[in-house]
Order: structure tokens, then sequence, then C-alpha cells
């Protein structure tokens, strides 16, 4: 290469010659950047398109209020100019009436409803009742139309709970998601004890996903090590047990667990044939169950990748340590466990972002106070309707692994660079 | 050059046919009809599907699932709606119905609304079966089980645990008459804050008993293997083990809630007349009976419900002495207050 260089400077090549070479150079080095990315852009479009763009407009949910807008567009335009935490004007309640009959024609009315009920329960009824009772014409000042007709329309929380629903933009389902929520004056607030479920579910889930990755660790270390040392003809049989139970159904494995583990079952019936215990020992339906089951359904993720990063170590690193007067010990920690971490490491968070979603498992094997969050995001897309609150639960749980793994990335890259 | 211009052809022929098979028009599917699963799918299979098919010709395509109205919601506003009639609680019918999800049901196509019961009848949808909760238990391990829901409570009469479904659906419910409530007015204490906060305490005393399941087809297991004694359940599903298995579950109808499931079409059905011929023929007497020859279920039309076999009847709601002591489930209620009761009691298992 050298040689190349030296004669172009020795030749009569002018200033402009290398101008153009260099001008060249950027053109084609242009050209095939603009030829790499032309390649990526269907890929990249799809991803946007069916992956990224529905997801967002889902999580968009989290911070949108749309159906008391929709229902009572004066009304929620009104209440969110004014701002005031009492009771609102008479122009505002008059025109509330009037758009509050119109909705029950028009069927607007009922999801609105829903939709208060979610931060304030009984608004359904509250609702709903008043739309029916609703007389059609009436002399009496239209706020006392409606405390005849239930009083709660005197309370300055029902007309709270329209206003902080009336905008584009809410805080509403984010707030719930963390326990917390707004008064009637819209300063935030603990939600009450009886009710304050997620912060501790969070928690929970972290937990459960951080045990489930450190047990797979355990288990799931000599295994890939056995099989990365054994010959090829034996491995490749036993590897394909291990990628067995990926194969079968979730619920079968899950079930097959209840056989195991419950009080007749055969964890049980073996203890107690070989005179370990005279009661039975409580495997299943509670946490001892879910870390069980988990961390069999979850095995292979750790084993696999691990087993390729063992593959490719080579003896020879071993056999040079020991040479050089390591101990077998010190050979194994520092030289062979330490080619390994990032694989293990790699196989752990799989285990761990993956635990983090699953819910079906908890809930067959779980007791009541195992369920993880998202059996909450699930019931709130599934059963109750609430996608705002389920949102605001999956955008969290996003935002706290991403900012989980960036931080695990950022550890990673210090000890690599620690280690040159 | 000459060699590379084949391989090029043979690409753009590739990817041609790919594109062209994108545009190409699906075939329109058939009509498809969607249930619990189970012992249910298969007694409504027996019951009218199949013979459906042979006497009308119009091809009939089954599916399962599990519940939840945002399912539901999904495959209609999503756009890749692939059901047409599915089988719905009641909740889901009031909610889906409030939401747009539901076509009107044609009420003359199936004899008029006189013709079933009251509670069977709804702008969308048609009753499809009634069923109760009820509590259950094996007599073969336990002769004598408890007679009502202060006795499923006593722990020291009847040891060994006891098995509720994993939602304050119900179990509240039971809770109080457990606490001597009378079932007609368990909904009016409900309502009050009192009355959920003496539920929750009458739990509390039965809560280191209990197992906590979430699927109804874990009960005849966890009774059958002793894991639980004494469980909450629906009456079908341990009578059909009992037929099916050879077993002995006994339950017990006092104080059960009972309920109806609905039939409905989604909106936007390519198939609507065809779905509600499917509706017609399933909901005709002679048809309607058979399905309580395959599974215990109450009966929504009133002539198949006359005309049944007293045997078929004794072990449903249709049994009058089955309601006795017993609640209708107030849908109501659970539509306004499932989020904030299960909030809370999510928020009391985990203490």
């Amino acid at each position: 290469m050298a040689t190349v260089t030296i004669s172009v400077s020795d030749s009569m090549a002018s200033g402009e010659e290398r101008q153009d070479l260099r001008a060249a150079l950027r053109r084609s080095e242009r050209r095939r950047g603009l030829l790499a990315v032309a390649l990526l852009m269907p890929l990249a479009i799809f991803m946007l398109a069916c992956f990224f763009a529905p997801i967002a407009v889902l999580l968009a949910r989290a911070f949108t209020d749309r159906e008391v807008p929709a229902a009572w567009p004066v009304t929620a335009a009104a209440l969110r100019e004014r701002q005031s935490s009492g009771l609102p004007d008479r122009e505002i309640v008059m025109k509330f009436v009037e758009e509050l009959a119109a909705s029950r024609r028009n069927g607007t009315l009922l999801p609105a409803a829903n939709r208060l009920n979610h931060a304030l329960p009984g608004s359904r009824t509250l609702l709903v009742r008043t739309a029916e009772a609703l007389p059609a014409t009436s002399s009496d000042a239209p706020i006392d139309v409606l405390a005849n007709i239930d009083a709660r329309w005197l309370a300055p929380q029902t007309w709270a709970v329209i206003r902080q629903a009336a905008g584009p933009l809410t805080s509403f389902y984010v707030l719930a998601a963390v326990d917390l929520h707004l008064d009637a004056g819209d300063r935030v607030h603990a939600s009450p004890a009886g009710q304050r479920v997620f912060i501790s579910v969070f928690l929970r889930t972290f937990w459960i996903s951080a045990v489930v990755a450190a047990l797979c660790a355990v288990l799931g270390y000599p295994l890939a090590y056995l099989l990365s040392s054994l010959p090829e003809r034996i491995a490749h049989p036993l590897l394909v047990l291990v990628l067995l139970p990926f194969w079968t159904s979730v619920l079968v494995r899950t079930t097959a667990w209840m056989v195991l583990l419950q009080d007749q079952g055969l964890m049980n019936g073996m203890l107690r044939d070989l005179g370990l215990l005279s009661e039975p020992l409580q495997l299943i339906y509670n946490r001892a169950g879910v870390y069980i089951a988990l961390t069999h359904v979850l095995l292979p993720y750790f084993v696999l990748p691990l087993y390729a990063v063992m593959k490719r170590i080579s003896p020879v690193t071993t056999r040079a340590a020991l040479s050089l007067g390591a101990t077998p010990a010190q050979a194994f920690w520092r030289v062979y466990f330490a080619q390994t971490l990032p694989g293990a490491a790699a196989g752990a968070l799989t285990v761990f972002v993956l635990a983090l979603g699953y819910y079906i498992t908890p809930a067959l094997v779980g007791g009541a106070g195992d369920q993880m969050i998202s059996y909450f995001i699930a019931f709130f897309t599934n059963q109750t309707l609430n996608w705002g609150m389920a949102a605001a639960l999956s955008m969290l749980l996003l935002v706290t692994t991403s900012l989980l793994l960036v931080f695990c990335s950022r550890l990673s890259g210090r000890r690599e660079l620690a280690l040159r | 050059m000459s060699r590379r211009n084949p391989i090029r052809l043979a690409l753009l022929l590739v990817v041609g046919c790919a594109l062209a098979s994108c545009v190409r028009h699906e075939p329109e599917r058939e009509l498809t009809v969607v249930g619990w699963g189970g012992s249910s799918q298969r007694a409504h299979r027996d019951a009218y599907w199949t013979s459906f098919v042979v006497h009308t010709g119009v091809p009939l395509r089954e599916d399962v699932w599990h519940g939840g109205i945002g399912v539901l919601r999904t495959k209609v506003q999503g756009g890749a709606n692939d059901w047409d009639v599915v089988q719905v609680e009641v909740e889901e019918l009031l909610m889906g119905c409030e939401e747009g999800l539901f076509e009107p049901i044609d009420w003359q196509m199936l004899g008029g609304r006189e013709q079933y019961l009251d509670v069977a009848v709804n702008d969308c949808g048609v009753g499809a079966m009634v069923w109760s909760q009820l509590f259950g238990y094996d007599a073969a391990r336990m002769p004598e089980g408890p007679r009502n829901w202060a006795e499923f409570w006593d722990v020291q009469r009847f040891p060994g645990r006891r098995g509720l479904r994993r939602t304050p659906k119900y179990t509240l419910e039971f809770a109080l008459m457990a606490d001597g409530v009378e079932p007609a007015d368990v909904y009016k204490v409900l309502r009050t804050p009192e009355g959920v906060d003496r539920a929750f305490r009458k739990l509390d005393e039965i809560k280191p008993y209990t197992v906590w399941w979430s699927s109804i087809s874990q009960v005849p297991d966890l009774l059958a293997s002793g894991e639980v004694t004494v469980s909450m359940t629906s009456p079908g599903r341990l009578l059909v083990a009992n037929r099916e298995e050879g077993r002995n579950f006994k339950v017990v109808w006092d104080g059960n809630i009972y309920s109806v499931d609905y039939w409905v079409i989604l909106k936007g059905s390519p198939r609507r007349e065809q779905a509600m011929q499917l509706l017609r023929y399933m909901k005709e007497p002679e048809h309607e009976m058979r399905l309580a020859h395959f599974i215990p279920t109450g009966l929504s039309n009133r002539a198949a419900i006359a005309e049944l076999e007293p045997e078929f009847k004794r072990d449903t709601p249709s049994n009058p002495e089955n309601l006795q002591h017993a609640v209708e489930l107030d849908a109501q209620f659970w539509v306004e207050n499932l989020e904030s009761l299960t909030q809370r009691f999510n928020a009391w298992a985990s203490q």
C-alpha cells in the first residue's frame, strides 16, 4: 500500500489530480452508503409501519382523553378554560345539561361515563341515572335540576373529575399507574392505602424476574459447561433435550408442574417415601411455585447463548494459565469464567426481560399475592376496556426496562474498557 | 454479463410473484362460531353445530376463546375480524353493546321476544346458557359436606383447603352470604362501603386456607387430587366429570349466583344472515333441548324449558328448587365496580 502512495506522490500528479481522486473516493463512498440505506429502507419502513407506529399509537392512549370531549365538547372546552376548583358557572352547567341529553341520544354518553368511572367509581350510574331523569324543561337553575336527581352534583369532586378528563392530554393514567391521583384542586396525592397496588406489583415483578434470572444462571451455567465440553455426538442429543420444552406449549408445561408440585403430586410423594417429610410441602399456589415454573420455562434462553459462547472459547487459554502457575481454581475463575461472562450476562438479561412479561405462569401456579404487572395490563386490556391504564402500565414497564438495559450496557462497556 | 442476466431475471420473477400473491383477493372465510372450549364446546358441537351443517349445508368453523371484552374490541375495531357468532358473559354483552361492537338481533327471526325468558332477551344478544356459580366437594373424600356458605367458611368442622376464584366477583358476594346476609340483599349491602369492608373482613378469616384458582377447568383436578376439599365452581364441570370420569362430586345449590351467557353477532360480520340462521337453529325449542342432554345448563326458550325431561332439568338453574335461595348476578354493579374492587382485592391479597 505504502508503495502506491509513494509512487503517486513521486509521479508528476498535480494537486488537481489528487483532488479529483479524493472527490471520486468520496463519491463512491457516498454511493455505497446510499445503496446500503436503500437496501435497508424496505425493512425500516416495514418496522416503522407495522411495529413502532402501532405501539406508539397504543401507548399514546396513556396520555390522551377522547371520550369526554367527544360526548360533551362545549362543556369540556369551557371547563378546561375556567380551571377553577369549585362548582362551575351557571352557563357551563346549562350547556352541560343540554349536551348530556344529546349524548344519551347519540350514544356517546356511556363511553364518557365509563371513563369518569375509572377516576371516580360510581360515576357511571350517576351519569346514566341523571341523563335518564333529566326533565325536558325546568324553571329551576340547572345546578338545582341536577342536584334534585343526585346530591353528588353539588360536590366539587364530581366536576373536578369531569374537568380533569376534558383535555386532549391527561395525567390521570400515568399518575394512577404509580398509585397517585389528582384531588379536586389538581394537587397530586397518594392513593388511599386500600387501593395502592401498582408500585408494589412493579417491585415484585422486578424482584421475581431477578430471582428467576439468578436461578437460571446458577442452574444453567453447569449445564452449558457440560454441553460445551462433551464430544459432539453426545452433546447434540442432550441439546435437543434442552430445546424440547421450547417446542411444547407454555400452558402444557405449566400444567405439568401443577401435577408435579401439588400436595399429592410426585415431588411430595417422593419426599414422603424417602421419609424426609410427614406433612406435604406447599410447593404450588405460592411464590415457590412461581420460581420453579418460571425457571423451568426460561432455562433454555440462558443455556443456549452461553453454550454458543463457551463453544468458542479455546481450551488452550486455560491450559496456558495452568502452565504459567495458576491453580485450577484460579485458571477457571480468571481465565475461563471471565471469558464466558459476556455470554452469561446476555443470557441472564434475556431471561430477566422475558420474565418481566410473563403472567400466564404466575396466574396458574402462583398465589393471590404473586401476580406480576403483565397480569394487570392484561386485566385492563381485556376485562375492563381501560386501555389508557393498560398503556400507562406498559409504558412504565418499557421505560424502566430500557433504563435498566442502558445502565447494564454502560456497566459492561466500562468493564470492557477496564480490561483493555 | 450473460451469466448474470438469468439470475437477475429469476430474482425479478420471484419478487413479482410474491407481490402478486399479496394483491390477490383472499377467499371469504366461513361462518365462525366461538365457544368457551372444553366440555362446553363439545356439548355445543354435539347438540347443534354438527347437525346444523348437515341440515342447512352452511359450512361452519369453530373457535375457542376465554373471555375478555377487550379481545372483541380489538377484533372489531382492529379490522381483522374473523369471528361471527360469539358466546359472551353478561358484562361483556353490556359493555360490548355500549361500545357498538355487536349487531342488533333480529328478534322476528327468532320468534319474538315473548318466546324467551326475560333475562335472556337483549337488543344485542340472545340467551345461550343459564348457569350458576356455587360450591362443590368430593363426596368420596368427604361424605358429609357443607350445606351452605356459612359452613363453607367453617374450617373446623370441614377441615381442608378451600378453592376460590382469584377475583372479587362472586367471592365478595359469597363472603357476605357466609356472614349471614340473605342472597336477595347481597347487592344492596355490597353497594355500601361498609358492606365491602364487611366482605373483606370475612375473607380475612378464610384467607390462610384458600387456594386461588384462575381457570374453572382447574377445579375438578383440585378436588380430585385433594389439593382442596371444597371449592367454588359451576355445576356443569363437576357433573360432567362425574359422568365421564366416574367421580363422586356433589354440588350445593344453596346461595348460588346465577347468570346468563349470550350469543352475539360481531359488528361488520360479512355473514350476518347466516349468523342469524345459526341462532334461529340453535334457539328452536326441539334443538335447544338437546344442549341440556350434553351439559347441565338452563335453557332460555320457554317452550324448550317446558318440554325438557325432568332429569335434565334437575341440576340446572331451570329447576325452581335450585333458585330458592339464590340471587341473579348484578351485571351493572360489576361493570361499574370491577376495576376498583379488583384493585382493592389485589392490594388485600398482597398483605
